[in-house]
């Protein structure tokens, strides 16, 4: 994972501002374990009141679509604009759709 | 000694052990051994700072001698300040940063919890706002303890022999003297009894955990509360109040 034994390995953080929100990735940190990790993304990432739950997740545990892959994968999308939901009625009163 | 001679003396006791530890920890800032330690420890150093300013500004309206938590700060000389050696002592390395934070805080955690309880309104919030803040610092920097020596050889040496040559600087947190008595029967302060009880808990707990050895009660470095200190004070403090001496009444 990293060219330095000497470095520890890396954390993706992951932060929810409220209760009911999703985690939304923040960003990344270094740390020894996950206690450390967590520890650390809360000096780093929630200095400002950005947080109330913290997830830390091995950056090496996750995986990755390619970025060449990226027009197979997403651009037959383009043209399927009738998966959106946008065709439909709104009934009276909804929010929140 | 009135209540109030020594209510104003236990507010500069706790603003300077916060302050003087705070500008020791700020001294990191930059040359943290890891990007997200650094910004730790500037956090904590921080956090003390607001600790401090809160005992000094309380201090100053106590004394009732128009005197700001930045006059207090600033404008005292070396022996008017009332820490405890063991905040002003120099860095060293890592372990023994995080050795002395450790100590610390296992005292200052009991102690502002009792505080909480004080008779005394204004000192019974800023404990309340403090404990939170602290037992989170109480929390980090046991974990490095264990870290250290239940780590490398290299970090048991370093962490041991920190604890070593801070152990005598811990009796001075322990003191009472005429400040604390008018205050202990008054309801305003604890006694200081129940507080050392659950500094040795816990300092026994980690350091067993971390399989370092706790140094012997042996001689106690002494003096700091009367305004005696080492000699490393007053280099910080000439760092520290440059800018006020050079420029008074600076600000920004």
């Amino acid at each position: 994972m990293s060219e330095n034994p000497n470095n520890w390995p890396l954390w993706e953080v992951f932060i929810q501002s409220k209760r009911g929100l999703d985690h939304k990735h923040v960003g990344s940190l270094h740390a020894a374990d996950a206690q450390m990790a967590i520890e650390n993304a809360r000096d780093v990432y929630t200095r400002r009141q950005e947080g109330q739950s913290i997830w830390v997740v091995p950056a090496v545990a996750i995986s990755a679509s390619q970025p060449d892959d990226a027009a197979m994968l997403f651009d037959p999308a383009d043209d399927k604009t009738y998966r959106h939901p946008t065709f439909y009625q709104m009934p009276e009163g909804a929010k929140f759709i | 000694m009135t209540q109030q001679e020594a209510l104003f003396a236990y507010c500069l006791r706790r603003g300077d052990d916060n302050l003087i530890l705070s500008h020791r920890l700020s001294e990191w800032c930059g040359h943290g051994p890891q990007l997200e330690e650094d910004i730790a420890l500037t956090n904590r150093a921080l956090d003390l700072i607001g600790q401090a300013r809160n005992y000094l500004q309380y201090a100053g309206t106590v004394e009732g001698k128009q005197r700001s938590e930045d006059d207090l700060a600033y404008l005292r000389a070396e022996r008017q300040f009332m820490n405890v050696k063991l905040v002003e002592m120099p860095n060293g390395d890592y372990a023994h940063t995080i050795a002395r934070c450790f100590l610390y805080d296992a005292w200052h955690l009991p102690l502002q919890q009792a505080l909480m309880n004080s008779d005394d309104e204004q000192l019974a919030a800023i404990a309340a706002k403090a404990v939170k803040e602290i037992t989170y610092q109480l929390k980090t920097s046991g974990d490095w303890m264990i870290r250290f020596g239940d780590g490398t050889e290299e970090s048991h040496r370093r962490a041991q022999a920190a604890l070593d040559e801070l152990w005598t600087y811990t009796g001075e947190l322990f003191e009472t003297d005429e400040v604390d008595a008018v205050l202990v029967k008054a309801g305003i302060v604890p006694e200081m009894g129940p507080i050392k009880a659950a500094f040795d808990a816990k300092v026994d707990a980690v350091l067993n955990e971390a399989t370092l050895k706790r140094p012997a009660d042996g001689f106690m470095m002494t003096g700091g509360r009367q305004g005696k200190h080492s000699e490393h004070l007053g280099f910080m403090l000439a760092e520290m109040q440059y800018l006020q001496r050079a420029y008074p009444g600076a600000t920004w």
